[in-house]
Parts: C-alpha cells; sequence; structure tokens
C-alpha cells in the first residue's frame, strides 16, 4: 500500500515529539509508526496523510525547532494501528534540550487546590522543566540525571508511561508524593511562607535554583539591597530582578516583543528600559534593568507567597561561579544568606541566567546559558561537510563551539578562565559536550593568544591527540561569528568587518581591537583602525579607565589638561611606563577609548567595579542631538581619535550637556567606521558589511552604526549569539572548518 | 698588587690582550681583593665536610645579567655571589667555594668595577665562602653591557638530607623568609631614574645560614630560590614536581606597601617579580613552628612567614585564594604578559 516517509529535522527528541505525532496520527486515523534515528525523527504513514506534513508544523510542541520536514513515497503493508516504534542507530535517544520555564498546564495544577501537584514546587512535564542541568550522562533518561534517587510512584509512573500524557517520557517527572522536597534553613513547617517573611524583614535568602544557586532581596527595599551588596562586595554591578509580568507591569512599559522574549521558554534575563519606583541602587547608573519571569515552580510560589518583584543575583564568592551543591552553599554562602531555601535535587551542571535585550534592530544575546544551551545552531550554506571541529574561544566570557554534521553547537557562558572553579568547568565542558554531540574532532581552533588558558588547552589536545591545530586572530574570529550566524554562505565573498572591541592579540603581534578587516572565513586583511595608545599598565588598564585618558591625552599633545584631570594619580610613573614601553604595549583598542572619554568626562570610578562600567554609564547618558558627530582625523589606514578631546572640552566649557557629549562621540565613531567600510562595498571589494566585537553590546553604538551604514550595504549584526568574546569560538570553530574545506 | 699599578680608569680592549696589561689588571681588582690560595688557575678544594661518610657534592653554575648594574640594595656583584651562594643553599648543600667569571664591556669604569668586587668579596664573607678561581674577558663596546658575571659553586650536602619537590605531602605548608618582590621593584625603580620616590631596597641576600638552621629545626622537604619568575614560578615548579595542588592565600602574602603600589601602577603582579633572597620551602605542618622559629633567629629570616599548602587537586596547580574567597590560578608565565582582558 502507499504511504509516506516523513523526515523532521531540529530540535525534534526529548521535546515530546513522538507523542504528539502519536495523537496527530490517531486523530486524522493515520497508522504508522514514528522513531527517533540519529538524523531526527522518522514517520511512516499510511492513510489520509496528506495534511500530516502542515499539522507538523503548525502544531509542534512548545520546545520544538523544526529545521526541515522531508517528505517521500513509501510502499509497505500498513499497519494496524500507529505506535512509537524503538529508537534506531547510535546517536539516537541521545539529545537533551535547553532547560524550559514551567508551562502554563503545570503551573495550573500547582495552582489547583484539587490537584495532587498543588503548591508543589517541582513539578514538570515534557513541554517544561529542568533538562540540561540535571543530566549527568547520556543518553538522557532519568537513570542518567540527578532525578534517579527519586522512584516513581504508581501514579506519576502511569503518566510517565502514557503517549497521550503530556508527561509521556518526561524524565523528571515528579510529584509531593515520590519527587525532590522542599525545605528552608533555619527549618520551618511552611518554608515558603517563612521565605517570604524573612524576605520582608528584609533578610537575604539564598535559593537553590535550577543551574545554581541565587542570593535573593526585597527588589523595593533600598536597605536590604544595599546589604546584599556590601556582603558580596559588589558596590555598583547591576542586579537581576524576578518579577511576574503584573509587576514588571508597575515598574516598566515593556514592548510586545520584550514581553515575548520574557515569555520565551528559556525565560532570559531581558534588559528593559524604566526603573521607576524602584530602588536607585539595584542598577546604578543605568536606565535598564534585568527582569526575567519566575521560572520554575518553586519561584512561581515564592512569588505568589511574597506578592512583590525579587533581586536574584547569582550565589557565588566575588570572582567565583554561582554556587550548586547544598554543602558548597551552606559553607560559602554562609556570609551573605540569612537563611537558605534548598531542595534535595541535585544540579549536575552550573548554568548562568541568560541575558537579552531587545533593541529596535532585533534581539540581542549578551550572556548565553541557561535555556539556550545545548540547542544548535545552523551552519551555513557550504559547511556541510566540514570536519568534526571544537573551538575553544577566549579567556574572559569563555565558551565552546563544536562543529558538526552542518550544526553547531556553542556551549554556554563560563566565565573567566583563571578563575579555578570556571576552569575545571571549562574542563567538564570540553568533556560534556564532546559527550552529548558524540564528538570527535579532526581540527582543534583557539585564539593567537598564547596565554588564553583555552588556547593552551586546545594545543595541547592537537598535539596529544596528533589534531590539526589552527590559530584564529581574535577580530577574525568575531568577523566569522557574525557571518555565520547569518548563514553567510562559505563562498558568499568577503565582508567588511567593523570589528569594535576590548583587546585581542593581532596577526602582528600587537595589539587589536578597533578594527575595520575585509575578509571571508578563511582569511582576512585589516584595512584600518583606530590609532594605537598604550594601555597602561597592561590589563590594568582595563580596570582604570583614567589610564586611557591620559594615554590619550598625552598622544593628543593635551598633557596640561591630563595633568588637570588627574593630578590626584600617579602619572610620573604611568608616563615613565609608557617611555619606557614598561608593561604599555600599543593598542588599537576601541573599548578602552569608550573607557577614556567616560574617564574624561568624570562620570567613571578610578577603577571600574565590573567590566564595561565606564562604557555602559557612558552609553546609558547618551540622548539624541541635532548636533554633529564629533570627527575624528584620519591618518592612511589610522583612525585618530585626537581631535575628540578638544571638542569635548569646547562643548563642557559652553556648558553642553553630557547626553550630548556622549552621543556625539558615540556617532563619532560610528560614522567613522561606518564609512571606511561603505567604501569597501562601494568598491566592490566586500559583499555586506558585518557588526561585531563587545562594543555592540551598546545598543546607542549599533544603532548609529547602522545610521551610518544606511540602505548603502547589506549589514550583518548578531541577534543568536553574543558580539563579545562569549560568540568567539563560533567564529573560530567556522575559520578553522573553512581552511579545512578550503 | 697595589691599586695604583693601574693607570687607566675605563677598561680597554688591551686589558683583556693576555699580555702584561691583563695581568695589572687581574691582579690590581680580583686577586689582591679575593686573595685565592696560590696564583694556580685551578683551585684545590679541601674541606672536613667533604670526608663525612654519606656526604655528596653539590655544583652549581649561573650568570648574572642586570640592568642596572648598580641598584639600590646592591649590585651585580652582590647577586652573582648571592645567587650561587642561594642555589646551592637551597639544595640543602652548605656552600663552600665559588667560582667568578667577567666578561667586561670595553669602557667599563674601573672603579665600576672595584665596587662590584669589593661587594663580592663582602658577600662571599658574610656567606662563609671562598671565592678560589676565575676569569675575566674584554669585549668591545656594545657586545655585553658593562659586565656580565658567571658564578659556579661548589658546596658539601651533609648525610641523610635530601630536598626534593618530590617529598611534598597534602597539608605540607609553605613558608618564605620574607617579603616578596623587592628585588624586582627595585629594579624598575632604579630603571625608572628619578620617577620613583620610594626607597625600595633589593632584598638581595645569601641564605646558606639560614637553610643550615630551617634545615636542623624541621624536616624541610623542598625549597626553591624564587628568583627570575619570582615565587609563582617556584611554587609551579614545585607543584609539577609533587603532583599536588598548592593554594596560597592572598592575604598571607608579606608585601611591602612601596612594592604593592609600584606593581599596581605598572599592573604587575608581584608574585612573579624576582627576588635574590627570598625563599619557599616546605614543611609537615606539625614541623612548621620549629621552621619558623629557627628562620627568625637567622638575618635572611626574619620576616618568615607561613602563606600556604599543598593540598589535594588538579596536580601542578597552583591557585591564590582571593581577599574575598574565589580561588585564582597562578600560572607559569609563558612569556611576556601580554594583555588579555577584552
Ligand atoms: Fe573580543
Ligand atoms: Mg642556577
Ligand atoms: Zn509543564
Ligand atoms: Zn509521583
Amino acid at each position: 500500500m502507499a504511504g509516506v516517509r516523513i523526515r523532521v529535522r531540529g530540535q525534534v527528541q526529548g521535546v515530546g515529539f513522538r507523542p504528539f505525532i502519536w495523537q496527530l496520527a490517531r486523530k486524522l486515523g493515520v497508522t504508522g509508526c514514528v522513531l527517533n534515528d540519529p538524523e531526527g525523527v522518522l514517520i511512516e504513514a499510511f492513510g489520509p496523510t496528506d495534511t500530516l506534513p502542515d499539522l507538523i508544523r503548525a502544531k509542534a510542541p512548545p520546545l520544538a525547532r523544526i529545521d526541515a520536514i522531508e517528505v517521500s513515497p513509501l510502499t509497505a503493508e500498513a499497519p494496524q494501528d500507529f505506535t512509537i516504534a524503538a529508537s534506531q542507530g547510535t546517536g539516537a535517544e541521545t539529545r537533551v534540550t535547553p532547560d524550559a520555564a514551567t508551562c502554563p498546564d503545570c503551573l495550573r495544577e500547582i495552582r489547583d487546590p484539587e490537584d495532587r501537584r498543588h503548591g508543589y514546587a517541582f513539578a514538570n512535564c515534557t513541554h517544561c522543566g529542568p533538562r540540561f542541568t540535571i543530566l549527568n550522562a547520556l543518553p538522557y533518561d532519568r537513570g542518567q540525571t540527578t532525578m534517579a534517587p527519586f522512584i516513581m510512584c504508581p501514579d506519576c509512573a502511569a503518566e510517565y508511561a502514557n503517549p497521550a500524557d503530556r508527561r509521556f517520557h518526561a524524565q523528571p517527572v515528579a510529584c509531593p508524593a515520590c519527587g525532590p522536597k522542599l525545605w528552608i534553613e533555619p527549618p520551618h513547617d511552611a518554608p515558603l511562607d517563612e521565605a517570604a517573611a524573612r524576605l520582608r524583614h528584609g533578610e537575604i535568602l539564598a535559593i537553590k535554583g535550577l543551574g545554581g544557586f541565587h542570593l535573593a532581596c526585597d527588589a523595593r527595599n533600598e536597605g536590604a539591597i544595599a546589604l546584599l551588596r556590601e556582603r558580596k562586595h559588589r558596590p555598583a554591578k547591576p542586579f537581576a530582578l524576578m518579577g511576574t509580568l503584573e509587576m514588571i507591569r508597575q515598574h516598566a512599559t515593556p514592548s510586545e516583543a520584550e514581553v515575548a522574549l520574557l515569555q520565551d521558554p528559556a525565560a532570559p534575563i531581558v534588559l528593559i528600559r524604566g526603573t521607576g519606583g524602584l530602588p536607585p541602587n539595584i542598577a546604578p547608573d543605568q536606565n535598564t534593568l534585568g527582569w526575567m519571569l519566575p521560572y520554575t515552580p518553586l519561584h512561581h510560589l515564592l512569588l505568589d507567597a511574597f506578592g512583590a518583584p525579587l533581586v536574584m543575583t547569582s550565589g557565588n564568592l566575588s570572582g567565583e561561579p554561582q554556587v550548586i551543591g547544598n554543602d558548597e552553599a551552606r559553607e560559602k554562602l554562609a556570609p551573605f544568606a540569612d537563611a537558605f531555601l534548598m531542595h534535595d535535587r541535585d544540579i549536575a551542571r552550573r548554568l548562568d541566567d541568560s541575558v537579552e535585550r531587545i533593541t529596535p534592530h532585533g534581539p540581542m544575546i549578551l550572556r548565553r546559558a541557561r535555556g539556550r544551551v545545548p540547542g544548535t545552531l545552523p551552519l551555513p550554506e557550504g559547511f556541510a561537510d566540514a570536519p568534526q571541529t571544537v573551538a575553544y574561544g577566549g579567556q574572559m566570557k569563555a565558551a565552546i563551539c563544536l562543529i558538526k554534521n552542518g550544526q553547531a553547537l556553542l556551549g554556554h557562558h563560563l566565565g573567566e578562565l583563571d578563575e579555578a572553579l570556571t576552569w575545571e568547568a571549562f574542563q567538564q565542558a570540553d568533556r560534556d559536550y564532546a559527550d552529548l554531540f558524540d564528538h570527535k574532532p579532526q581540527v582543534v581552533a583557539v585564539d593567537l593568544h598564547p596565554d588564553f588558558r583555552a588556547s593552551r588547552h586546545g594545543a595541547a589536545r592537537a598535539e596529544a591527540e596528533g589534531l590539526a591545530l589552527e590559530e584564529v586572530q581574535h577580530h577574525h574570529a568575531h568577523l566569522a561569528a557574525c557571518m555565520g550566524e547569518n548563514l553567510w554562505p562559505l563562498d558568499g565573498g568577503k565582508v567588511a568587518g567593523i570589528i569594535l572591541d576590548g583587546t585581542g592579540l593581532g596577526a602582528d603581534g600587537t595589539v587589536w581591537g578597533g578594527e575595520l578587516l575585509l575578509g571571508d572565513y578563511t582569511g582576512f586583511e585589516r584595512m584600518a583602525w583606530l590609532r594605537p595608545a598604550p594601555l597602561i599598565g597592561g590589563d590594568m588598564a582595563a580596570k582604570e579607565p583614567w589610564r586611557n585618558a591620559l594615554a590619550r591625552l598625552d598622544q593628543a599633545g593635551l598633557q596640561a589638561k591630563a595633568d588637570a584631570l588627574f593630578g590626584d594619580k600617579p602619572l610620573g610613573m604611568a608616563r615613565m611606563a609608557v617611555e619606557r614601553g614598561l608593561n604599555a604595549p600599543l593598542s588599537s583598542s576601541a573599548g578602552r577609548l569608550f573607557e577614556a572619554v567616560a574617564a574624561a568626562l568624570g562620570i567613571c570610578p578610578d577603577r571600574q567595579s565590573y567590566e564595561g562600567e565606564a562604557a555602559m554609564t557612558l552609553e546609558a547618558l547618551a540622548q539624541p542631538t541635532s548636533a554633529p558627530p564629533y570627527s575624528f582625523a584620519r591618518t592612511g589606514s589610522e583612525i585618530d581619535p585626537a581631535p575628540l578631546w578638544q571638542r569635548i572640552q569646547d562643548d563642557l566649557d559652553r556648558g553642553t550637556p553630557l547626553s550630548t557629549i556622549s552621543i556625539r562621540f558615540h556617532a563619532g565613531l560610528a560614522q567613522q567606521f561606518a564609512q571606511a567600510a561603505v567604501q569597501l562595498v562601494h568598491s566592490g571589494q566586500a559583499q555586506a558589511i558585518a557588526l561585531s566585537g563587545g562594543c555592540f553590546q551598546s545598543e546607542v553604538l549599533l544603532g548609529l552604526t547602522l545610521h551610518y551604514i544606511g540602505t548603502q550595504a547589506p549589514v550583518l549584526i548578531h541577534t543568536k549569539t553574543p558580539a563579545n568574546d562569549g560568540g568567539l569560538a563560533l567564529g573560530q570553530a567556522l575559520v578553522a572548518a573553512a581552511r579545512h574545506l578550503g | 698588587m697595589n691599586m695604583m699599578r693601574l693607570k687607566q680608569d675605563t677598561v680597554t680592549l688591551a686589558h683583556g690582550g693576555g699580555g702584561k696589561a691583563m695581568r695589572d689588571l687581574i691582579e690590581s681588582v680580583f686577586t689582591s681583593v679575593f686573595q685565592p690560595d696560590g696564583m694556580e688557575d685551578q683551585a684545590r678544594l679541601m674541606d672536613a665536610a667533604l670526608q663525612e661518610p654519606g656526604a655528596r657534592l653539590a655544583f652549581t653554575t649561573d650568570s648574572f645579567v642586570v640592568d642596572p648594574v648598580e641598584f639600590p640594595g646592591g649590585d651585580i656583584g652582590k647577586i652573582a655571589v648571592c645567587g650561587t651562594v642561594n642555589d646551592l643553599a637551597v639544595g640543602g648543600a652548605k656552600p663552600l667555594w665559588l667560582s667568578a667569571a667577567f666578561i667586561i664591556e670595553e669602557g667599563t669604569e674601573i672603579a665600576l668595577l672595584r665596587r662590584i668586587v669589593e661587594s663580592m668579596r663582602i658577600e662571599a664573607e658574610k656567606a662563609g665562602v671562598r671565592i678560589v678561581t676565575g676569569d675575566t674577558k674584554v669585549v668591545g663596546r656594545g657586545s655585553a653591557d658593562k659586565v656580565f658575571i658567571t658564578t659556579s659553586g661548589v658546596g658539601v650536602i651533609p648525610a641523610g638530607r635530601t630536598l626534593s619537590a618530590g617529598r611534598i605531602q597534602e597539608g605540607d605548608v609553605a613558608i618564605v623568609n620574607g617579603v616578596l618582590g623587592d628585588h624586582g621593584a627595585a629594579i624598575l625603580a632604579a630603571r625608572g631614574d628619578m620617577m620613583l620616590s620610594t626607597d625600595i631596597q633589593s632584598d638581595c641576600q645569601g641564605l646558606g645560614h639560614l637553610m643550615q638552621a630551617v634545615c636542623q629545626a624541621a624536616d624541610v622537604r623542598a625549597c626553591r630560590d624564587a628568583t627570575r619568575g619570582g615565587v609563582a614560578s617556584a611554587l609551579n615548579e614545585m607543584a609539577d614536581a609533587c603532583g599536588l595542588a598548592i593554594e596560597i592565600e592572598e592575604t598571607a602574602l608579606p608585601l611591602r606597601t612601596e612594592v604593592k603600589g609600584v606593581c599596581e601602577i605598572l599592573g604587575l603582579d608581584p608574585l612573579y617579580l624576582a627576588n635574590e633572597g627570598t625563599l619557599v620551602l616546605f614543611v609537615p605542618e606539625d614541623e612548621a613552628e620549629a621552621a619558623l622559629a629557627a628562620m627568625k633567629s637567622t638575618e635572611a629570616g626574619q620576616g618568615a612567614c607561613i602563606i600556604g599548602r599543598a593540598k589535594k587537586g588538579p596536580a601542578g596547580q597552583v591557585t591564590m585564594r582571593t581577599l574575598f574567597g574565589g580561588a585564582r590560578i597562578v600560572d607559569m608565565l609563558v612569556g611576556e604578559q601580554l594583555p588579555r582582558i577584552c
């Protein structure tokens, strides 16, 4: 009998796809079978199958992502029934999807006094719940997760076994009778009420979440927030908030797109403009607040009990990654927290909250972690036959990327690799993702910088296993990452890359960071750059903005101005270091230029208390103006900011507001690079312009750069991967793979 | 052998020519000060310690190149003696004899040479070693920077004393004899001319007496001279060799405020600054008090203190627990420090 074979590709395993097909087939009166195999889901269907492909697309489960549906004819004996068949081939059943926020059905249950999961903090189903954070080993089934010690009760087991149930094969299925338990320390009979009461008293709570512990306090209580800042030694870095949509709307006016992002199953922290009615010490000098919706039943129940938004910051020692173990929390968080809201479902893997925002130019991912990994990204045309490649990323926002079968798996944000626990997590991630992707690399990609821990790790692995090692220049990797996430084809021609970044080792041994590159996946030329200035004290220059202002002012011949501004600083020593080349390498860094301007305007502390503080404060000031952008000097390939300083001084003398000075600077920088890039397109050397590097986390800079490019060229920007070093590994992997394809 | 016999103020190529000028230089500047036994090119050595059953000979060599050759707290001569004495001492040996070979740039002031040689004499005397043989060469302008010195040293390790990083065990404590980074900071300051109003002195000193004292008081498992690459490199070498992790405490590190200040301004990590009289050694935890007391009874051990311990963990990994509790990995420096912050 004639039937069809339907192949579904994408994120279709571990998301309730087979029961969905099973139910759909039964409804339509279709017979046949559905199964998982290494390529995705395979369906054999007989009967009224015409509408099946369209219905699959239209009604797919919430966590599924369909990349392709292929239908081919099939002649075989039609079975009597429709069944879920055993998985076929290695690699099937091995997929695990990202963790997902509590779904509406589960939420309804925990709030329904009649439901057996009423008030239960660990309810979940096929459409929601923990995944990657509870996975110990593959394949992904309960015995290999931290749910293993919890033996399903008959009721849960029945749900688990019933294809018609929303919990069919939901590995973490649980209920109050058989699943994880919630408690509070010091002990109390009603942990949630007690937690809420303590929060109302201005106490700080350690709360065990999905990917780690949070420290929480009442977001309306300035004193509690100040106490949290003091205990955490975190003077100014913005805190994230958790609240329901109604709570958020009392303090901000999220757009439709922002609401949709908040409600995404990934439940990221979303930066939303407006700080109305909340204490300023949540995010000093910022005009946005980072909000997330409650994403586990525990969070929902806690917010129900407390009734107001909470500060939810990661529970860690300064510089260390988030705490995940109960004993570890009791030991390390004791100095910060007055009480612990705990449970007995272990966290297998630390995952920070993802941080994202919506700009007028689309979504922007600042930190890619919980809810986003281990999702895969499709690779551009031409990479289908790319060798299996692993790329190890940068030093400060480490993330690993694997390439296999035309897909890329960009791993989660790990943090700074000199931190011992982060380094441990990096090594774990390296093993983990290799298992997860059944990955056997032929090519290893690393940054050019020999002292990045990740570079050394990659070089050592390549040497030990006899793999090809590809060193990729930092800003070329940024460019390739941006091209790659925009699916720029392998043979799509050259792209002009405006890469505005902190620092990265250049191909010539100097330190780069404000670059116009012209390149494709395999190679690049450096076409223009910011005039280099010394980084006084090397990495110390990234911490103390005044050093960069001093370097730039002196370079512009305005020593007296520098003396006046920074008279209390050790200028003699600093200048001596420059003169003698003592740990003062020249760099074209754009990030350091932002800091120089912020320092010259006196709007940042002598030492930044977190990375990006000066630049973010400068950005937050910017307001639209009719005044023209500041102009830069152009000498050959060098874009020289020297003229800036006098113009800024003139503006200050005229009483021009800082908001105008800030935007004139942003606009000037954007205009310089946009014009230079557009020229490359007009002359036919480049087919498009890509914008990447950490500075493009600034919505203002991004918007202005796009403005000055206008319609003169196609533009590629980051919307799915971070423009910062969190996306670096993707670019490294693409460059390395392309070299082995060419 | 009096100083009058040298007519020139500076060293000329003729002083390296092998003739009378050279002999005059050697006698006037070197042998008159060091006074080796006899005038042979070859030293013939004897010491009672060599006769002890089980005693072993220790032998080391090192070349010294310092810019500037004179700096607050010392000069290249002092370093050349202390460095080799310390190489012997930290291996558990009692230093006895040194050789000294000089490569001198044409045009170097004789007066400078005399000062260097005199400080070598003083330091050797303090350390209880004799400079018994040597050599000089003169090279043209620009072929060397004033003076380069190579010293070799011979000492005796008493029977039963085996210092080796492989002996470090979990729980052993790491002790330093005093403040870190003074030498490196003093050199930087001296190079920076007037800019530094600080008076940081090099820590350049011999550690022979200190080592004899502490080895008698405690079972010193292993010891390293924290010279180039600083305490960070010494600890990394030891961690690699013992296959354990080593954790130090930021708050326990003895640092002079001035050194901290200079490091901060220049963006340098004092853990990597060179020392010329600082060692780090490991003893069992229950012998730490005795070791500290013995060290403090010597001039070079006044600032002795515990900075960390060996523990279970990734083999060869050195970490520093920071002020607020995180643990930072303290790596061996690969090359020149390049900025890493993106
Ligand atoms: Fe970067
Ligand atoms: Mg040596
Ligand atoms: Zn659900
Ligand atoms: Zn149950």
